[in-house]
């Protein structure tokens, strides 16, 4: 039985089956959007918490730290309750669109963007200031210099944030609602296909899943390795 | 180009105080330094040699007194007109050509022009195979080489330097003053700080004697090294300092 599962898996995977590809397609879209959008969010805001102090700081960096591990169904339920016909963004009409996939894991990276970028920054910013100062590169003026100083350590905890989303199945179920052909993800058609018994279908996107997940690490491994080349 | 029109030198340091925790570390400092001048502030750890360095360079506010430049300017921050050379110096996670030019590209160089300048600078001071290489691996007397290429590159007036060879051995430090040498020979005027007396006398024209915050006297290096006006420079100069 799971060895035919396995052999049809395969079959899916080397026989660029269309719909097995359209869910491959959303998974990544979804994910990779939602990066973007946290980078973009993100690294600012780590930034921002990392050079100035003001009071809150630390609660806030605690409150960042801890939603880092904040449960992919809780983040799912407060997105689906926000955009529910009944709550405050009913009116936009995004549930169960891939739009609304793209709010809830821009929830789940942006904490461990925000967490990760303000340590690299943080540090960067500390050894720095004094030669910064000295060449007058002082506030927003020192931030291209940290951001690309630090562009391996922050190339890595992008890597980190598209590991956690891609794997995730919580959320995107919750407001995505698994619906084939429009937001089924990987994650949520293996969980579908194995409770109905598609055992060759679950198995070939989890092969995939397991291998872009080796990617990502490999890549988060690499660019590590590069910039201890020239952290020293 | 007239650059003395412009010039920040003299540089005047009038009651110059700072106080951090409740104690006043730096104390009514009165100082001058000319243009030209290769200035050595000695005295024992602790004497506030690295602190008069930073108000001076205007990394630090002062809790009294001033820092004037000639041409009412000279803050740090715009065109670089003088630069600082850290005791343990900031490299960059790059290469060593581009810590240089990323110094310069903060002076407002163009990005082509400050790759040009950069390459030049190490190339003068015989660190151009050094320029591919991380910053960040190279030994400690290249680093302190390439930090003082880096400012110089900049063609500040003053060179503020502190204690730029402590940590070397002794092939780096003749490299290292050999450098200097080269700068103010150049025109560039220097203020360094040092707890090396043979380094004041190599390298100085002028030496000042700082002692608990105060600046005790100072004078032509070859006076104060071999004659010093007061007994605490003596006792600093004859090693039995106590404090």
């Amino acid at each position: 039985m799971t060895d035919s599962a396995f052999a049809a898996a395969l079959d899916l995977i080397l026989g660029a089956d269309p719909a097995f590809l359209g869910i491959v397609a959303v998974s990544l879209r979804v994910t990779l959007s939602a990066v973007l959008i946290a980078a973009l969010i993100g690294l600012p805001l780590g930034t921002l918490l990392a050079m100035y102090r003001f009071p809150g700081r630390s609660v806030l960096i605690v409150a960042v730290n801890a939603l880092m591990g904040l449960p992919p169904v809780v983040a799912g339920l407060l997105v689906y309750l926000a955009l529910s016909r009944a709550g405050p963004l009913g009116g936009l009409g995004l549930l169960f669109t891939p739009a609304a996939m793209i709010v809830a894991q821009t929830l789940l990276v942006l904490p461990i963007v925000v967490a990760l970028s303000r340590q690299v920054v943080e540090e960067l910013w500390l050894e720095y200031r004094d030669h910064l100062t000295s060449l007058g590169r002082t506030g927003w003026g020192a931030v291209p210099t940290l951001l690309y100083d630090g562009r391996y350590a922050l190339a890595t905890a992008l890597l980190a944030g598209f590991g956690r989303a891609m794997a995730e199945v919580g959320a995107v179920l919750i407001v995505g609602g698994n619906i084939a052909g429009h937001t089924r993800t990987m994650t949520t058609a293996i969980a579908l296909e194995t409770s109905r018994g598609d055992l060759a279908l679950a198995l070939g996107l989890g092969m995939v899943l397991l291998l872009l997940t080796l990617v990502a690490n490999a890549l988060a491994f690499g660019v590590a390795r590069i910039g201890r080349q020239y952290a020293g | 180009m007239m650059r003395d029109v412009a010039s920040i030198l003299p540089l005047a340091a009038d009651a110059l105080a700072f106080d951090a925790g409740g104690g006043r570390l730096i104390d009514g400092i009165e100082l001058r330094v000319d243009k030209g001048d290769c200035l050595a502030l000695i005295g024992p750890n602790g004497a506030g040699k690295t602190l008069l360095l930073r108000l001076l360079h205007g990394l630090l506010p002062a809790s009294g007194g001033r820092v004037a430049w000639a041409n009412g300017s000279g803050a740090v921050g715009g065109r670089r007109q003088h630069a600082m050379v850290f005791q343990s110096p900031v490299m960059l996670r790059r290469s060593a050509v581009g810590n240089v030019s990323h110094a310069l590209r903060a002076a407002g160089h163009g990005r082509a022009e400050a790759r040009r300048r950069a390459l030049a600078a190490l190339e003068r001071f015989g660190l151009a195979e050094l320029a591919p290489r991380p910053a960040r691996v190279l030994s400690g007397g290249e680093r302190q080489r390439l930090a003082i290429a880096r400012a110089a590159a900049l063609e500040p007036e003053l060179l503020f330097l502190d204690e730029p060879s402590s940590a070397l051995d002794p092939g780096a430090t003749r490299q290292v003053e050999a450098m200097l040498a080269d700068l103010h020979g150049g025109g560039m005027t220097l203020v360094f700080a040092t707890h090396d007396l043979g380094q004041a006398r190599r390298l100085a024209t002028r030496v000042g004697f700082l002692n608990r915050g105060r600046l005790v006297e100072t004078g032509p290096a070859a006076d104060i090294l071999q004659s010093p006006g007061h007994d605490e420079t003596r006792a600093f100069i004859a090693g039995d300092l106590a404090w």
